[in-house]
């Protein structure tokens, strides 16, 4: 049983960071992060929007367990994070190439069933290329398999690391209609870290803007409105009172 | 004008070999000499030393330990080179060590190990692998400092174990450096056994050659070393580059 199925589905993801403080290339410590108190409620897609450079990166990897060098704590459903299962999308696709499609994706899901694992390629649309090697597939199709990665181990927390960074407009936009289509079918918890406030009002439940480094929680914004219901005024009107709120502080 | 078709790289190669066994034959002749035999004088001897069993037994010997000792010097060298890839401390401690058995000559390391081991096979077979050892380490060590963090943190997000991360992730990376040690290194270790046999075992193709030498025997001497080098280019042809093409089958595909 993993903790979401111990705790109920609702269980928050709690990220509490009083620092981060990291030695610099020129060996000055940089606090990365300072006073990060986040609430993350189960079920939902929250946002960490800032500038680049400001540690969102940074609190991603801590969130991940990929940093354990901080002060604070991090849990999901009231369970130390080290024992969630995650599913992570990178920046990069970050596939095995001298693995297939199929393989770099029961290397996070051995036990998935082939008709498990069919559905999934299906969803992402790249059922024909099971048998490719990554350095067969264009950067939007390996990001896709990065995906379908992710969650084929049915993660109690999904991490997306600026997962459309470095795409052209029309393959990042499919790549978020895919995203926003499994987060509202899988009902998994979601922290997605972006610069871009647009991805965040397309995707999030939930939108945190950071300072800029050491990075802090400036705002917090709640979304009600369903992904497929939020039309191009609705994000406008949504970027704008954003905006207007990270101002004001 | 119609072009001509292009020739293929293989008609040079044989054309190389042939012109190569004429000029033999014709310096065999004209020297009419004990000490230049004939290629027809050395296929002869091979052929005797074949159906007596003299060859393929101490070729079976030598084989056995170039095997040995190349199992040894990859793991080890592998091992190695990869903890001190990874880790600077490790790298610190280990790199004079590294050099200096980098610049010992093989048959001060030869000498040693049979005067402080005795004259016998795992003496023979180590001094053969620690020869080899810091050249794979060197090599892997390179490759190690270049493992793509990205996929380190995979593993660890994954939660791979230690072996899978070592087997999926680590080994697949290093695989061409990998494959470099292992190619110079078949062809320094069967080098090295050589030696390693005539200078304190009793059977191997070192040993019949130092024997051979005592007697002048060049047709012996030329008839064990061309068929130990072919049978040296099969296990290259057959064995190496065939693994080489599986293991990078993927870069083939992808490009």
């Amino acid at each position: 049983m993993n903790v979401m199925q111990r705790a109920g589905a609702s269980a928050p993801l709690e990220i509490r960071i009083s620092d981060k403080t990291y030695a610099g290339a020129d060996g000055n410590a940089v606090q990365a992060v300072k006073g990060l108190d986040l609430s993350c409620p189960g079920q939902t897609c929250t946002a960490l929007v800032g500038p680049s450079g400001c540690g969102k990166t940074t609190i991603l990897r801590i969130v991940a367990g990929l940093d354990a060098k901080f002060s604070g704590e991090v849990t999901l459903a009231d369970a130390p994070i080290e024992e969630a299962r995650i599913g992570f999308i990178f920046q990069e696709p970050t596939l095995l190439p001298w693995r297939t499609v199929e393989d770099n994706i029961r290397l996070a899901a051995p036990d998935l069933s082939a008709r498990a694992l069919a559905s999934l390629l299906d969803q992402a649309e790249i059922a024909d290329k099971a048998s490719r090697f990554p350095g067969e597939l264009s950067l939007g199709l390996a990001r896709r398999v990065s995906i379908v990665r992710a969650i084929a181990a049915k993660p109690d927390l999904l991490l997306l690391d600026e997962p459309f960074v470095s795409l052209d407009e029309a393959t990042a936009k499919t790549l978020r209609m895919l995203v926003a289509r499994i987060l509202d079918d899988h009902a998994v918890t979601a922290l997605l870290v972006t610069h871009d406030l647009r991805e965040a009002v397309e995707l999030a439940d939930q939108i945190v803007t950071l300072t800029a480094r050491p990075a802090r929680a400036k705002s917090v914004r709640q979304i009600s409105t369903p992904r497929a219901k939020r039309t191009a005024a609705f994000r406008k009107k949504l970027l704008g009172q954003i905006d207007r709120d990270a101002k004001s502080r | 004008m119609s072009k001509s078709a292009p020739t293929s790289p293989l008609i040079y190669q044989l054309l190389s070999i042939v012109g190569g066994l004429a000029i033999w034959f014709v310096a065999a002749k004209l020297t009419a000499s004990p000490l230049l035999p004939g290629p027809v004088q050395v296929v002869g001897f091979i052929r005797e030393a074949m159906i007596s069993g003299e060859m393929p037994y101490h070729m079976a010997m030598t084989l056995g330990r170039v095997a040995a000792s190349f199992v040894i010097a990859m793991a080890l060298g592998l091992a190695i080179g990869l903890a001190m890839g990874q880790s600077q401390l490790t790298d610190r401690i280990g790199d004079p060590w590294l050099i200096f058995f980098l610049n010992t000559p093989a048959l001060v390391i030869i000498i040693m190990a049979y005067v402080w081991f005795g004259l016998t096979e795992a003496a023979a077979i180590g001094a053969v692998a620690l020869n080899k050892i810091p050249n794979v380490a060197v090599t892997v060590r390179e490759g190690a400092r270049t493992l793509d963090p990205h996929l380190d943190d995979l593993a660890r997000i994954y939660r791979l174990s230690k072996i899978e991360r070592l087997r999926q992730v680590v080994l697949p990376q290093l695989q061409p450096f990998f494959a470099a040690a292992a190619r110079s290194g078949i062809s320094l270790i069967w080098k090295i056994v050589l030696v390693v046999e005539l200078l304190g075992r009793s059977n191997g193709v070192g040993f019949q050659l130092y024997l051979y030498f005592q007697l002048f025997d060049v047709t012996a001497i030329l008839g064990y070393t061309l068929v130990f080098v072919a049978l040296m280019i099969a296990i290259e042809v057959f064995m190496v580059q065939p693994y080489e093409r599986y293991a990078t089958r993927w870069r083939i595909r992808s490009a």
